[in-house]
């Protein structure tokens, strides 16, 4: 049986977060392109980026992370715990350039318990909607969060 | 950006995605930091580390997932277009030695006139470990009209 997520903490599912909105700067694709240590042009140069079909210069994959997103608001009757980044499962429809406005929300997707080694583990699946200033979704990413 | 093109027509399943070696310094760790905007004192301090049970300070998961990120965008080229990407941290990596993002191709087919090549991908440690294994989806261009 389950000691956390129980039937109502399950009816959070579906719950949203606010929303946050940010504008892309260029300074910022290219600080995150070098942090990562990504010298493609198409997150560096703009003059090289422009000759491509892209016309521009695009943010790197996971540039998303650096737009934090709003907190969720999970209510678990777990006194303590310890976190773990379980993974991201991210999928891409749109690039997202530099001036972009992107506004960002996530929403509880899943709540699962399952036994581990070290007592009841909790996975807690978000998943959160990068979308620009035309209305376009860029980017989903799943995430898994684990409490134990 | 990656050197060469891939084409569909290139591909086959069992093909090697090109490798990417990384050897992130706790310097690159902090940059990470102040770039991403994730300020976990596990990733540059190491007392904190220490005190919480840990070896060391450890790598960001998310900077081994833009790793395995720019393996792919390289991969995908200026033409071609990173459509998924998966990954689930397993293992611990620290600085100061060797990681090598990996893949290989596990299935082409062609979806709504896109061509699709799947691939698993890993990050693996100097001792040959799979501390970050994942997946991806590439959208690549093809020499033929569809």
């Amino acid at each position: 049986m389950a000691k956390y997520v129980t039937e109502e903490a399950r009816r959070q599912i579906g719950k949203v977060s606010e929303t946050r909105t940010y504008e892309v700067e260029r300074g910022a694709i290219r600080r995150f392109a070098e942090a990562v240590g990504d010298s493609n042009p198409l997150f560096n140069a703009e003059k090289l980026a422009r000759k491509t079909r892209f016309g521009g210069m695009i943010a790197p994959p996971t540039f998303c992370r650096s737009l934090g997103a709003p907190i969720l608001d999970v209510k678990l009757s777990m006194p303590q715990f310890r976190g773990l980044d379980g993974g991201s499962d991210w999928e891409y429809f749109e690039p997202i350039r530099p001036g972009d406005r992107i506004t960002v929300q996530s929403k509880l997707a899943d709540l699962r318990e399952s036994e581990g080694r070290l007592g009841p583990m909790v996975f807690m699946t978000t998943e959160t909607t990068y979308t620009n200033q035309h209305g376009e979704i860029c980017a989903i990413q799943r995430a898994t969060g684990i409490r134990y | 950006m990656a050197s060469k093109q891939f084409y569909f027509e290139d591909i086959e399943v069992g093909s090697e995605v090109p490798p990417l070696e990384k050897e992130p310094s706790t310097q690159q760790l902090v940059k990470y930091a102040g770039a991403s905007g994730d300020f976990y004192q596990i990733h540059y301090d190491k007392d904190f580390a220490l005190k919480n049970n840990l070896p060391g300070v450890i790598i960001h998961g998310a900077l081994k997932n833009a790793f395995l990120g720019q393996l792919m965008t390289d991969f995908a080229g200026e033409l071609g277009w990173l459509r998924k990407l998966s990954v689930q941290y397993r293992g611990m990596d620290q600085p100061g030695s060797k990681v090598v993002c990996k893949g290989r191709v596990t299935r082409k087919y062609v979806e709504s006139g896109n061509h699709m090549v799947d691939c698993e991908i890993w990050l693996e440690n100097s001792r040959g470990e799979k501390t970050t294994p994942g997946s991806a989806t590439v959208v690549l261009p093809s020499r033929s009209p569809s």
